[in-house]
């Protein structure tokens, strides 16, 4: 393996060397269909990064494995999908991951919750993972039928993948719900926490209207019984209440986050920045 | 699989690419795993089309490199590998004689592909790769590549790994 890392100027002050080696983010000005893309490609990719904070981290080996190997999928479905919208807008799948900004980024919030690193509790990663890869599975389902032959391929190789997660995670569900008093606490807390987030995996707006139109793929509101079908047995199984819905309703997939997704991108991003077209 | 056309530089590109191994399971090659889907000889020379295995694996670079450089080696250069991503690459594709070395190796092959079952249900008829028993029960779903699972046999007690169907 080599680097190619740009060296440092060796004369330049620590800043000057900084603000000469730091790259600056693209303007990246999707169309709807191409924005309909990113929101999938940008949730894998959130997902999958707060899944490697896990790494080294999880309560046991075995998981620790497990959560790095879902997010070994997610980040491939990501370049997949980043690529694909890459070659009709000029950018590369690295470009598009590591320069853009956080308002371009539409992932759905719920993915750039806080894991591992602000404390949060291990029921949130699983809990998350569960109501994610179900998300993902009844998207991925019906992408197939996408009239992009691109998305469709994607989607036919990814649907068999989040089949995994979502057994995998639905195990953890109950093994936590209907665990212990401990578990199921903070099973339960962990509802609480991320279910308001899970509405909107369903809203619908312009760009998921014309999406359906073109034949691209499906409204977002056309994922939510199915994805009820996966969600609720495992919580019936896992002896978790459904909480009621609320008003509610982050804003992600419209490039509005919460303030935890420029710290993510911050560590995500920074090697690009600061040492431009590096690579492995 | 794809009928290669019948032309002997073909011929003998097959030949190579059967003893091309996959590095992350390097007990067989990448024609017993099934991901080359055909080999189509152009004017300026020979395209390996191939078809991922998972999405994310990192093995995929790898594998092209490996098949560029046993073909020039060969003496079969220039070719080049492209990406067929369609139809999605199955474990049904795995040869039986892929299915075989597996076995030999330690690693309990994967069953048929069942699309359509029950997301929640995973494989439980997994027979242990060393001692044939079916009392086996599984350790981990995911092992040491994105493609195994961790298994342990109740009636020989030996871990193995388990291929599974995707």
């Amino acid at each position: 393996m080599t680097t190619d890392f740009a060296p440092l100027p060796a004369s330049a002050s620590p800043s000057a060397a900084a603000a000469s080696t730091t790259t600056g983010s693209i303007a990246f000005a999707p169309s709807p269909q191409e924005a309909y893309l990113m929101r999938i490609g940008d949730s894998c990719l959130i997902h999958a990064q707060r899944l490697a904070e896990w790494s080294g981290h999880a309560p046991i080996l075995e998981e620790d494995i497990a959560l790095t190997n879902l997010a070994l999928d997610l980040v491939g479905q990501a370049r997949a999908l980043l690529a694909h919208v890459g070659q009709q807008t000029g950018f590369d799948e690295d470009q598009l991951a590591f320069l853009r900004d956080e308002r371009d980024f539409v992932n759905v919030t719920l993915v750039e919750l806080p894991g591992r690193r602000a404390g949060r509790d291990f029921a949130d990663a699983v809990l998350r993972n569960l109501l994610l890869a179900a998300w993902m599975n009844v998207l991925w389902a019906k992408l197939q039928a996408s009239n992009d032959g691109e998305v469709a391929a994607i989607a036919g190789k990814a649907v068999k993948e989040s089949r995994y997660h979502v057994a995998h995670a639905a195990d953890w569900v109950v093994r936590l719900g209907d665990g212990t008093d401990e578990s199921a606490r903070r099973m339960r807390q962990a509802v609480e926490r991320l279910w308001p987030y899970t509405a909107e995996l369903f809203e619908t707006d312009a760009i998921d209207t014309a999406a359906a139109e073109s034949g691209l793929g499906p409204m977002r509101v056309s994922l939510k019984a199915e994805w009820e079908a996966i969600v609720a047995p495992v919580f019936a199984q896992a002896r978790l209440p459904i909480p009621a819905s609320g008003a509610f309703r982050s804003t992600g997939s419209r490039g509005v986050h919460s303030e935890h997704l420029g710290y993510l991108l911050a560590q995500m991003q920074t090697l690009q920045r600061s040492f431009p077209g590096g690579v492995w | 699989m794809a009928v290669p056309s019948s032309s002997a530089r073909v011929k003998r590109a097959w030949d190579v690419l059967h003893g091309v191994l996959d590095p992350e399971v390097p007990a067989i090659s990448v024609t017993d795993l099934g991901i080359v889907r055909d080999v189509v000889e152009h004017d300026g020379g020979l395209e390996i089309v191939v078809t991922p295995t998972y999405s994310g694996c990192p093995a995929t670079e790898v594998i092209a490199q490996a098949i560029t450089d046993a073909l020039t080696a060969a003496g079969l250069a220039p070719a080049r590998v492209t990406q067929r991503r369609a139809p999605a690459w199955t474990t049904d594709w795995i040869t039986p004689r892929g299915r075989e070395k597996l076995r030999a190796c330690g690693i309990a092959p994967p069953g048929a592909c069942a699309s359509a079952a029950p997301i929640r249900l995973m494989a439980r008829d997994v027979d242990c790769p060393h001692c044939g028993s079916a009392q086996t029960e599984r350790l981990s779903a995911f092992g040491s590549t994105a493609c195994k699972s961790l298994y342990r046999c109740v009636a020989c007690r030996e871990p193995f790994e388990h291929f599974k169907p995707i």
